[in-house]
């Protein structure tokens, strides 16, 4: 291993023709860019417009032909509006932090790669803005960086609901970053590669890893939901106890940055799920998309089923927004450090033990290696399913205590009550 | 107990999700391909409106096109809010008639005194409700344009008749 990183640094740098490459950089840039941006702005609308229907309602339909045009109103009207700061607020951070948070939802995009290469004259260009070795380090390393503007905006507020709402998604983002680094770890075994072009092509060759790796996909999709504080992990934001959380005192376009930072968590965040677990623009029982000759059309056709992925994983995301309330603060900890990190701990190392026994075995990845996979992930599942259903993991939203709980809490209020510690 | 409550059973140990997550994702993904939504959209579509709808005023007039009004005094008399304003005013044959008529929709708290006292079925409430104006003096409805009101008016509530039938 250290051999194959070291092979890795010393690899001679083919220096590709710098003018071509920089301008198909900045093509590249410019269209993730634009795509990105104006996805997010759709999806304000998309957003409106699914939980109007799950609420028998027919969404926003005023503006142009079918509310195409509300996101630009809302962008209009934002633009407009008074930007307000708070006295008690610190002034610049409070201005930095909604850049902070919008930024590195940008910044992850650029080593997703979102269609197959094409072939120029030039040679060979990816479809990836930043086509880096250590693509999957450097997403863990960027998203881990968005909480900054979450809490720095909760701090610099200088208001209580605002700074509940950045600590609570501080101590959000500590509990599920390590499930989720540690749900990744088993794709990173299966792929032998951090690459995420070499992730996809590893599962368009042999199996995608939703089916390899189901539970890591689960694990996975869950911590991706408290990444993006998105319901039922919306504590940072929680209307209903925090006004409005970390951005309670922010108005117009810095308001509007953050739900455009919300928005492009989730489409780098979808993004990476089908990257990860659905074979990224891998066109699934097909195998002439992931092999030469490269041409413009199949970079269209795998951009196109990359989008469906990625489309879909943002509807999911919506979907399960209007479905679910909120998790209470201590069963989101609950969930996070009892029952996933311990899950996700346990399944790389049974996923570790599985992979040197098939490669004892002789099975080299392919259909066979892939089958087996599948029923050993199907069945690990079906039990781990069972097992939450039964074993009643998540402590009821409402309920009375139990009885010896309550006598102990009595007691202890008794204690506390008659120390004199307590008087002062 | 008259109203039947629904007291839900709570359970006091841990609970599983699994199962109430996945049929409540259902059910919302039903209804969102449902397509019979609730919405009314608003200016195009109108519910139906109460025929005892007491809304703006309207005045009556007769044949010649002249206001009904006998400028008698109840309807001022009446009105719980003092909200209409009369000037009576007589000409050569002795005929009562209002010089000055104005209701004030903003003080008026429809209640519909004013029609129900009117001896001369002159004034009513109508059946409307979209009255919006730039100004607080817009809402000073004067007798020419209570005169010039078209909706339908408020059809009175008959004791003999409590149902409307």
């Amino acid at each position: 291993m250290k051999l194959a990183l070291l092979a890795i640094a010393a690899d001679p740098l083919q220096l590709p023709n710098l003018v071509p490459f920089m301008i198909f950089t900045v093509i590249k840039m410019i269209v993730v860019f634009t795509v990105t941006l104006v996805g997010v702005a759709l999806l304000t609308l998309a957003e409106r417009k699914v939980s109007a229907w799950i609420q028998d309602r027919h969404g926003p339909n005023r503006v142009g032909p079918g509310g195409l045009l509300q996101p630009a109103a809302d962008g209009l009207k934002n633009i407009m509006k008074e930007e307000t700061y708070p006295d008690a607020a610190y002034k610049p951070i409070f201005i930095l932090a909604p850049m902070l948070a919008f930024i590195p939802a940008l910044l992850t995009f650029a080593v997703i790669p979102f269609a197959s290469p094409i072939s120029t004259r030039w040679g060979r260009v990816d479809m990836v803005v930043a086509d880096l070795p250590i693509g999957f380090l450097y997403i863990l390393a960027l998203t881990s960086l968005g909480v900054y503007g979450i809490v720095l905006a909760g701090w610099s507020s200088n208001n209580k609901y605002s700074l509940l709402g950045g600590l609570r998604s501080s101590a959000q983002m500590v509990s599920y970053e390590i499930s989720m680094g540690l749900s990744t770890v088993a794709v990173l075994l299966v792929a032998g590669n951090v690459s995420l072009n070499e992730i996809i092509i590893q599962q368009a060759t042999t199996v995608w890893n939703f089916f390899g790796l189901t539970i890591a996909f689960f694990i996975f999709l869950v911590a991706a939901f408290a990444e993006t504080n998105r319901l039922p992990f919306d504590l940072p934001e929680a209307e209903s106890e925090l006004i409005a959380g970390y951005h309670t005192e922010y108005s117009a376009m810095k308001f509007s940055m953050f739900f455009i930072a919300e928005y492009s968590n989730m489409v780098t965040a979808s993004a990476l799920i089908a990257t990860l677990f659905f074979g990224g623009w891998d066109i699934p029982f097909t195998l002439w998309d992931n092999q030469a000759p490269w041409t413009i059309w199949k970079t269209l056709a795998t951009a196109a089923a990359f989008s469906v992925k990625v489309l879909f994983f943002l509807f999911f995301y919506m979907w399960v927004r209007w479905t679910l309330p909120r998790f209470r603060y201590d069963q989101l900890m609950s969930l996070g450090w009892k029952f996933m990190l311990p899950t996700s701990l346990v399944y790389v190392i049974v996923m570790a033990a599985l992979l040197l026994w098939l490669d004892w075995l002789g099975i080299r990845p392919g259909a066979m290696w892939g089958a087996i996979l599948g029923g050993v992930n199907a069945m690990l599942a079906a039990i781990l399913f069972v097992m939450l259903d039964h074993g009643k993991l998540i402590s009821p939203a409402s309920s009375r205590a139990q009885a010896d709980r309550l006598t102990r809490l009595r007691a202890m209020g008794v204690r506390t009550a008659l120390s004199p510690d307590s008087i002062h | 107990m008259a109203i039947g409550v629904k007291v839900l059973d709570r359970p006091t140990d841990q609970v599983s999700y699994v199962r109430a997550l996945l049929s409540g994702m259902a059910l919302t993904f039903k209804h969102m391909i449902d397509p019979h939504k609730v919405t009314v959209q608003y200016p195009e579509e109108k519910w139906p409106i109460s025929p005892r709808w007491r809304g703006t005023h309207r005045m009556l007039t007769d044949e010649t096109g002249k206001s009904k009004c006998v400028a008698c005094g109840l309807c001022p008399q009446i009105c719980p809010a003092n909200c209409i304003k009369l000037v009576p005013g007589e000409d050569e044959e002795g005929n009562r008639y209002p010089l000055i008529y104005e209701i004030d929709e903003f003080r008026c708290i429809f209640c519909g005194y004013c029609q129900e006292v009117c001896p001369e079925e002159a004034i009513h409430v109508g059946r409307h409700y979209e009255n919006s104006e730039y100004s607080r003096a817009g809402f000073v409805y004067d007798l020419e344009r209570l005169t010039a009101q078209t909706h339908p008016v408020c059809e009175m509530w008959d004791p003999a008749d409590p149902k409307g039938e």
